[in-house]
């Protein structure tokens, strides 16, 4: 018998009462002001967040912020906010974008609850760069905030295709002693712009 | 078996040699108590933490008892996707399949996050055996890597060292300047030598933190990024899991991510909450499924709820017994509460002096994002280790001469009396030291309070009277 055949039929040796699979459908957490709250948390998670009232507001500031004007090699997936002089196509080699310096993007959605900001492959056509860069610069609507993950998962039904990510500020460790150091592996620092 | 040639995990004498430094024993104490109350902090933001809870225990507890449906299904919709699924029965077959993967690849380094699996199998000394360079790329993994130690905490691996002891292990391998200690500059070091093994290697291992049944997905949670840039640059990614890791829906996630970084480490959330389905691009997802006992706890009513575990560490942080005696006394890779019911699962005889690692203050069950009666299974394993003889004599002997006075009010009120009395004129050493200390080692470390003039007993008696 196969570990799989033999797995499953051991398992169905024991025959459990099925207790019921609960409805999530309880009051969540919501917030007077989602928007301030999203600023609060994602501020408390490690990132920089920078109100813009809108997208050519973003622009110009995402432009005069020092990550990117010393940055030699920019990586975008918001074209339409900066084109980045990274070319991006899924079939280039990710090893390639060790050297880069700043990516950014634009989040599908943002919740309030945590300040993390949601991110998959219909956007991101190579993840690696959403890790492997020095520091990131994040953008997000304010209209596609929610107030929990229960919101977030019911927008997202199935974060398909491929691969989707919740991003909460920079990359992180506490690993010695309990301090917190920002930069672990991933960005140093998250930039979030929140457009609206 | 006879207590002399038994070769198991004796806890009580793996921290003795721990509480030898006082000052860094207290040190862990609080280091510990430090993250239990970030996690009350951020549960306090929580309004309704405890409907998440009993909504997680019954997603689980539903979960367990259909496991073969849902892993049933959880293959099929990950094989849509693009994965390759694989089961094994034991840690020896998960550790052959994940070596044959590397091998077909032809794979001699590879990175890994962390994944107490895969502790739990002993995949690196395997791998290394045959010739494979393992990294482990946590921080806190990579350092114990580094000093040849097991993590002594599932989520913080690194928590029983102070930043010179990681300072110390960095200088002498990779060359930071001895007396480093800061740990900024420390994790930037880290960061450089680890951003080069990411680069080489040709394979990524990770954990799976949650397996969706209806979609086939897995989802790795880190704050550091090191799952994401480990099974990105290379093409292959190798997930590895226990079998109770599965989830019926994606919605149930947003359960699971509210419960699990606060629970944790107080954060709302991980950095990083990783989505995957599928490989990536031009890659291959393998996911390897063991069982490894899990079957064997579902069987048993007392033990099947533990199989809800989350492995979040909220019970091994607020635990008074962990706290002071630290994560390498239990002998096993899951210490701490949860480890202490695991592990007699495996192997009672190994792991016997584990349940009694405990005080049944009860604080774990308080803490258990998915509800889990840490302290009942923790007594429950005390009786299932008696019946099965594995229970020392000194606990017996002293158990047996209880029940024989507790049976006998007449005794129990002379032993009383007369106790109190001798006690009093009993010279202090003849009941702190030598023998009394071998018998009893409360007394070894702690003083005896008072005698009481009168017994409760008795001043009940009086008070009645005075009443009338």
């Amino acid at each position: 018998m196969s570990a799989r055949d033999e797995i499953l039929a051991n398992l169905r040796k024991l025959n459990l009462a099925v207790p019921m699979l609960p409805t999530l459908d309880a009051d969540w957490v919501r917030f007077d002001k989602p928007v301030e709250q999203f600023a609060t948390m994602c501020t408390a998670v490690g990132g920089t967040v920078v109100p813009v009232p809108d997208k050519k507001a973003a622009i110009a500031t995402i432009s005069a912020l020092p990550v990117i004007r010393d940055a030699k090699r920019v990586c975008s997936f918001a074209r339409d906010i900066l084109a980045g002089n990274v070319d991006l196509d899924a079939e280039s080699d990710p090893h390639d974008l060790e050297t880069l310096d700043v990516t950014l993007a634009e989040a599908i959605l943002g919740v309030a609850e945590n300040g993390a900001l949601w991110f998959d492959s219909t956007f991101i056509s190579q993840r690696t760069a959403l890790f492997i860069a020095q520091h990131v610069v994040l953008v997000v609507t304010k209209e596609t905030i929610v107030h929990n993950m229960h919101e977030a998962y019911a927008r997202i039904t199935s974060p398909r295709p491929g691969y989707g990510v919740f991003v909460a500020g920079p990359s992180k460790t506490a690993d010695i002693e309990q301090s917190l150091v920002i930069g672990a592996h991933g960005a140093r620092s998250a930039t979030v712009l929140v457009v609206g | 078996m006879s207590e002399a040639t038994a070769t198991h995990s004796d806890h009580p004498k793996r921290a003795t040699a721990f509480i030898k430094d006082h000052t860094r024993a207290q040190w862990h104490d609080q280091a510990l108590w430090f993250v239990r109350t970030k996690r009350d902090r951020a549960v306090d933001l929580v309004p309704e933490w405890q409907t998440l809870r009993e909504t997680a225990a019954a997603i689980k507890a539903h979960t367990v008892a259909r496991l073969p449906d849902y892993l049933e299904q959880f293959e099929a919709n990950a094989t849509a996707a693009g994965a390759t699924v694989h089961w094994a029965r034991n840690a020896d077959e998960h550790n052959r399949i994940v070596l044959q993967l590397l091998q077909r690849h032809r794979v001699s380094r590879i990175v890994k996050s962390k994944s107490m699996l895969t502790e739990e199998c002993h995949l690196n000394p395997f791998l290394e055996q045959h010739g494979i360079e393992v990294t482990d790329t946590d921080l806190g993994e990579r350092i114990v890597q580094l000093r040849k130690e097991p993590p002594s905490h599932i989520v913080l691996p690194a928590i029983h060292l102070k930043k010179e002891d990681v300072g110390d292990t960095f200088s002498e391998h990779l060359g930071t300047p001895k007396g480093l200690s800061d740990p900024q500059q420390l994790t930037e070091a880290a960061r450089l030598h680890l951003r080069e093994k990411f680069m080489q290697a040709e394979a990524g291992i990770t954990g799976v933190n949650f397996a969706i049944a209806e979609s086939g997905g897995i989802v790795v949670c880190t704050n550091e990024g090191n799952a994401d840039l480990g099974c990105s640059l290379p093409r292959l990614h190798i997930a590895c899991m226990g079998i109770e890791k599965l989830i019926p829906r994606i919605a149930d996630l947003g359960v699971f991510t509210r419960l699990l970084a606060r629970s944790a480490t107080g954060q709302p959330i991980t950095s990083y909450t990783s989505h995957f389905h599928g490989p990536q691009k031009g890659g291959e997802l393998h996911i390897v499924m063991v069982d490894n006992g899990r079957t064997q706890i579902r069987q048993s009513d007392d033990y099947r709820r533990s199989l809800a575990c989350i492995r979040c560490g909220a019970c091994m942080n607020t635990c008074p017994v962990y706290r002071r005696s630290g994560g390498h006394s239990y002998g096993s890779t899951v210490p701490g509460p949860i480890g202490s019911i695991l592990s007699p699962s495996s192997d009672p005889a190994a792991h016997r002096s584990l349940p009694f690692a405990c005080t049944l203050c009860g604080s774990c069950t308080d803490v258990c994002p998915v509800k889990i009666d840490l302290h009942h299974q923790l007594l429950t394993w005390r009786k299932d280790l008696a019946s099965l003889g594995l229970v020392a004599w000194t606990k017996r002997f002293s158990m047996v001469i209880a029940s024989f006075v507790m049976a006998r009010p007449w005794l129990y009120r002379m032993a009383g009396t007369w106790g109190k009395r001798i006690g009093r004129w009993l010279p202090r050493a003849l009941l702190m030291k030598g023998p009394a200390a071998w018998m009893n080692p409360w007394v070894r470390s702690r003083e005896l309070p008072p005698l009481p003039a009168a017994s409760f007993r008795e001043m009940f008696r009086k008070r009645s009277r005075t009443k009338e």
